[in-house]
């Protein structure tokens, strides 16, 4: 344990710039989430003014059941002041019952808001923001972040908020029952706040390491279980364990328990305090008494009162840094929420209405914002409704830009897209999508069963246009092989399945969405020649009577397209059928002897 | 919990300490007013409040070593949970994993450690501390009056069954919220996993609803939870009170009848009021243990999950192998699955064999190779490596000596160096750039600014489709495998890259046993043995010219291939053709 351990710097990077502290925009934010339950919420204040009253009134019935009833051996006064004792306590439990329900279902409310925005946000947000932020990061922040913010507003605002009350109810008292000793129990307080001061400056540094070292456990467990294949193939158990063990989840103790010491450094600190204001209290107080000036019973009530007066100092310092962690997490999950949607739809968008599929691209060039560097330089193209365009060229050549323009995950630069005459940007981009297919390289799968994966294509297609789509792509054969069928679990990622099971199961969903228009990026990775036939066929089928954009990588697919436009440089170098622009001995030609050479 | 049990013994004679400190408190009070003020005593009440402030100072510096301890006790254990965790994950064998859900696992080793390690820190302390001061208390108060002290403690009755009752049903309840975090974690990571597709359908609305059902199902659980404190919490403070109004009512009595002087009813408060803070916390504490059973539940659900595949006792540890692969009867069934993926395969491979296996999508051609490794367990049979049972053996030793390239390079978020370097964590510098450089991955690292030094993976440089491939080639070929189980497959990349990853497999190739699943027609024509699978049996076997000549399913395939591949041939007659692939774009992202 002697040597220092130093984490990879996008451990330290990633807290560092949310090194800010308390910022009270960010609580005003978070703060602006509770708005819709304000009435619930000043009523969970007027219960827990009135609990808190009835708590602070405990020792003042104390006070004069001892004095007035004991003392001056008064029984009647002795009863009465119980029956109120008795009543306000029935009084306490009834006002914090409701105050504490009604504040746990306000917080609550708010952390299910909180994710549910930040969900439909993440709905919105450009793929290109998923390319620079990770799944990890996207979880940590939905999942661990509103976690400690819910951990905050179910406990700590609850303690805080009542803290406070009986902070000001009890100085309110003490104050009205002797004012010099009132006084004199105040008098620690600035070295109370002198102490937290100086405690601040070295806890915060503390916690936001603890923090970060959560997070780097965090990424590196997840990374492992995703892994776990890897890691069992290459036998890295003990390697990993000790490279976990010793550095990862160690740098963690080490940070938790420096923490641990200066909070425990911290905490005696009030217990000194507070035992000096006792000492002074009962001192000068017992002279007071001696001398008349007030009652045995004011001091008992005093000294009693100062451990309560001290009991929410001690709650409150240790919140502090509770809602400077919270403070933290919060900035971040706001900063998620302020990720621009890079693509929005108008203001008087209206929906597309069904399409014949025609597809006109006018003069669309294209950079990404970060580059000024042209994608997409002065794309002219017209495809007519029912064809197939079969896009080729190199990697980077802006293949995938052109479908994405067309999809409208991006707008052009200039120029602009249309489909039917209709220009994509002055349409709803879910009017758009629902008309448009797209199969992907990856065939993704969800953790669900077959048909519910078919199924994503048309929600409220039935069981029988089901098996037709699968039938129709030549999956319903393996699907009807699995153990229970359509209703087999494809388990996490689709890992039950193979690459090419996986393919025609996203062809079948792309099927049964029927779309008029359709983009495909044809898988790449092999699979064995049978099953590379189905697929072949399958791909036929489900080209048939739409529009659709290929980006080929099958022989069979290119040459059987209406047309190939041939991509290079951002620029259409040349088009025509197959014959023709092997006849022309160009770029094709040539892109052709070099692709099948081995 | 047992290693640190001198720690907690520590900390719980310090509590003890401290606990026994507090109590002395109210008896000065009573003396500062029987003794101090009625007699008129200022010197004698110095006195008390300076040992007061002695008391005070010495109960500091205590709370000081026990808040340190408990802390620090807290943190070991929820470091060792965390490691043994991470430990019985990474040896989880495959059946395991197939099912489990990866945000399951992972918000077990995060949150529901956290709930445990919260809990051994400050709340098992604190709950010691309320059982000492209990009894210290109640022992005084009988100690002071037996009669007023039964009567003031009935309400204590009321109290530890409730709260008994409140712990029996919390944890079941923090179980439900937990598990449903877990769901709700999967579920998101699902969305983000998969969010092209999402958007490809424009299934934005439908996705949300799902979200928003366990979202709301997560916040049932919760609701349930605080409505069960929000009985508790209040309950416990009014039958606290219930006690000092008891003792009021009854101890007035007696002073009136002159039985106790005032003093003495005022310091019977006082320790009754002593029990009032730390029995209020009494249902926090029950919800912290409620919680952090729940949360060990979970863990120990993995922890005692026992991995189905591991070394046995007497395992052997095997030497270098020769290479020599025997099938002995083999059937495989996978948990749960009605149908066998595995039907009586028997094969003998030869060391340095070339083995090609061919077949449909599930045929079996995965679950056979993935036997070798012992990534599952046979149903029937035996797998031997250079005759010995796979079952027998030492699993490191085994694994060690396999070398695996899959179509999908996982790779980790590390240095380019030390991915390649995976397998063996101690090669050296020369070994790692020669296993690169013959994995055809040199030249493309070597043009990174960092070199091998580069960062790959989350943090770091995306790398391509067929960088990676390259780079899990190396990976492998730094293992100098005497077997090598591999996917000859390429992804998604162009063919200058192609053609330098095919030179990279064969190199790797050779001089091993090689299982391949083979795509490439130039892979199987040149297998010593090609096996071809069909419906989780070997249907044919033999050498590329002795298949072609039995016919069967093997021409069937191989007549297929050919004439996808003919039409090309037809126009440019030079180019050998092997499989069919053009330049290709990474994946629409």
């Amino acid at each position: 344990m002697t040597q220092t351990i130093t984490p990879p710097t996008y451990v330290i990077e990633s807290e560092s710039q949310y090194d800010k502290g308390y910022d009270p925009n960010v609580a005003r934010r978070l703060f602006a989430y509770a708005k819709p339950y304000g009435g619930r919420l000043i009523l969970a204040i007027v219960f827990m003014l009135g609990a808190s009253a009835a708590a602070v009134a405990g020792p003042y019935f104390v006070k004069v059941a001892i004095d007035g009833g004991l003392t001056a051996g008064d029984y009647n006064v002795l009863r009465y002041t119980i029956l109120a004792y008795l009543g306000t306590a029935v009084a306490q439990w009834i006002f914090t019952y409701y105050r504490v329900n009604i504040m746990s279902w306000v917080g609550q409310a708010v952390i299910y808001d909180l994710r549910t925005d930040l969900f439909n946000h993440l709905q919105e947000l450009s793929l290109g923001f998923y390319s620079r932020y990770s799944v990890g990061r996207v979880i940590t922040r939905v999942i661990n972040d509103v976690e400690v913010l819910r951990d905050f507003l179910t406990w700590a605002v609850l303690a805080i908020t009542r803290d406070i009350f009986t902070l000001i109810l009890i100085v309110i008292v003490m104050l009205s029952m002797d004012f010099r000793l009132a006084l004199i129990t105040f008098s620690v307080l600035p070295f109370m706040a002198l102490a937290t001061i100086i405690f601040r400056r070295y806890s915060r540094p503390a916690y936001r390491q603890v923090r970060s070292a959560i997070s780097w456990v965090n990424s590196v467990l997840a990374e492992n279980v995703n892994g776990v294949r890897v890691v069992q193939a290459f036998s890295r158990q003990k390697h990993n364990y000790e490279n976990f063990a010793n550095y990862v989840n160690r740098y963690h103790l080490e940070r938790s328990i420096y923490a641990a010491r200066l909070a425990s450094f911290f905490s005696p600190v009030v217990d000194v305090l507070g035992a000096i204001a006792a000492m002074l209290v009962i001192w000068l107080g017992g002279s007071a008494v001696l001398g008349n000036q007030i009652t045995a019973g004011v001091l008992v009530a005093f000294v009693l009162y100062i451990n309560r007066f001290f009991d929410p100092i001690r709650d409150l310092s240790r919140r502090f840094d509770a809602l400077q962690s919270t403070m933290a997490g919060g900035e971040r999950i706001l900063s998620l929420l302020d990720t621009e949607v890079e693509v929005r739809d108008a203001k008087n968008a209206r929906d597309l209405p069904t399409v014949s599929g025609g597809v006109r691209f006018e003069s669309v060039s294209f950079h990404y914002e970060d580059d000024a560097a042209l994608v997409l330089d002065h794309i002219d193209l017209d495809v007519k409704a029912g064809e197939t365009v079969a896009l080729v060229g190199e990697t980077g050549a802006g293949k995938t830009t052109i479908v994405k323009l067309l999809g409208r995950f991006h707008d052009p630069t200039s120029g602009g897209v249309r489909v039917d005459g209709f220009d994509l940007r002055t349409v709803t981009q879910r009017s758009l999508r629902r008309q448009m297919g797209m199969v992907l390289q990856d065939p993704f799968l969800f953790n669900g069963s077959v048909k519910e994966n078919i199924l994503f294509g048309r929600l409220k297609a039935g069981d029988d246009d089901v098996i037709a789509a699968a039938k129709a792509v030549g999956a319903h054969d393996f699907i009807m092989g699995l153990k229970n069928g359509y209703d087999t679990s494809v388990e996490e990622g689709g890992v039950l399945l193979s690459v090419g099971q996986r393919q025609l199961i996203s062809f079948a969903r792309a099927l049964l969405a029927d779309p008029r228009i359709l983009i495909l990026d044809e898988a790449t990775s092999s699979v064995d020649t049978q099953t590379e036939v189905i697929i072949q066929r399958a791909l036929a089928t489900l080209l048939k009577g739409r529009t659709s954009f290929v980006i080929a990588h099958r022989l069979s697919t290119i040459t059987n397209a209406d047309r190939i436009v041939v991509i290079d440089g951002g620029k259409i170098i040349e088009q025509g059928t197959h014959e023709e622009l092997l006849a022309k001995q160009g770029m094709y030609y040539e892109l052709y002897k070099t692709g099948f050479q081995e | 919990m047992r290693p640190y049990m001198r720690q907690i013994s520590a900390d719980l004679f310090l509590l003890l300490a401290v606990t026994g400190l507090g109590l002395i408190v109210p008896l000065i009070l009573q003396n500062v007013i029987d003794d101090g003020l009625l007699r008129g005593d200022i010197g004698y009440i110095v006195r008390a409040a300076l040992l007061l402030l002695g008391l005070g100072l010495v109960t500091a510096v205590l709370n000081l070593a026990q808040q340190y301890l408990s802390a620090w006790t807290a943190a070991r254990i929820g470091y060792d949970i965390r490691n043994s965790l991470y430990n019985r994950i990474q040896y989880l064998p495959f059946t395991y994993h197939d099912h489990a859900q990866s945000g399951q696992l992972i918000s077990r080793c995060i949150e529901d450690v956290r709930s445990i390690q919260s809990f051994t820190g400050d709340s098992v302390i604190q709950l010691v501390q309320l059982l000492f001061m209990a009894v210290g208390v109640i022992a005084v108060l009988v100690s002071l009056n037996p009669t007023l002290a039964i009567i003031s403690l009935l309400p204590l009755v009321p109290m530890v069954m409730m709260t008994t009752d409140f712990g029996n049903r919390i944890t079941k309840l923090f179980y439900n919220v937990d598990f449903t975090l877990g769901t709700l974690s999967s579920r998101l990571q699902e969305n983000v996993t998969g969010i092209q597709v999402v958007r490809a359908f424009a299934r934005e609305p439908y996705e949300i609803d799902r979200f928003d059902e366990i979202n709301r199902r997560y916040f049932d659980s919760r609701i349930k939870v605080l409505s069960e404190w929000s009985k508790v919490m209040p309950t416990t403070t009014l039958l606290i009170t219930i006690g000092t109004i008891l003792i009021l009512l009854f101890g007035g009595q007696m002073v009136l009848q002159g039985r106790m002087t005032v003093g003495e009813v005022v310091a019977f408060n006082a320790y009754m009021l002593m029990l009032s803070a730390p029995v209020q916390q009494i249902a926090w504490l029950v919800n912290g243990m409620g919680e952090a059973e729940a949360g060990a539940q979970r863990v120990l659900e993995i922890l005692e999950h026992e991995p189905e595949i591991q070394s046995p006792a007497d395992a052997v540890n095997l030497p270098v192998l020769r290479g020599r692969v025997e099938f002995d009867h083999v059937s495989l069934r996978y948990a749960d699955e009605k149908s066998v993926a595995l039907k009586d395969i028997d094969l003998v491979v030869e060391p340095n064999q070339l083995v090609a296996l061919i077949g449909q999508t599930g045929s079996g051609k995965t679950s056979l190779i993935n036997l070798i490794p012992r990534f599952y367990d046979v149903t029937d049979g035996a797998v031997c490596v250079d005759g010995v049972d796979v079952r027998s053996v030492d699993l490191v030793s085994l694994r060690r000596q396999i070398g695996i390239v899959l179509q999908t390079s996982l790779l980790f978020s590390d240095s380019i160096k030390a991915n390649i370097a995976y397998g063996r964590p101690d090669a050296s510098e020369e070994e790692i750039v020669a296993a690169a450089k013959a994995a055809q991955a040199h030249e493309f690292i070597e043009g990174f600014t960092g070199g091998y030094e580069t960062m790959v993976g989350e943090r770091g440089i995306t790398l391509s489709g067929g960088q990676r491939q390259r780079v899990a080639i190396a990976r492998a070929l730094l293992m100098d495998p005497r077997i090598l189980i591999l996917d000859d497959s390429t992804s998604s990349v162009d063919t200058q890259t192609e053609k330098l990853i095919q030179e990279a497999l064969d190199r790797l190739m050779e001089g091993r046993t090689t299982f391949v699943i083979a795509h490439r027609l130039s892979t199987v024509r040149r297998a010593d043995l090609i096996l071809v699978m069909e419906n989780g049996q070997i249907v044919q076997r033999g050498k590329h010219d002795e298949l072609l000549a039995q016919g069967g399913l093997y021409k069937e395939i191989h007549d297929l291939q050919l004439s996808q591949n003919k039409a090309f041939e037809d126009v440019i007659e030079e180019v050998e053709v092997e499989d069919m692939k053009i330049s290709s774009d990474h994946s629409l992202s």
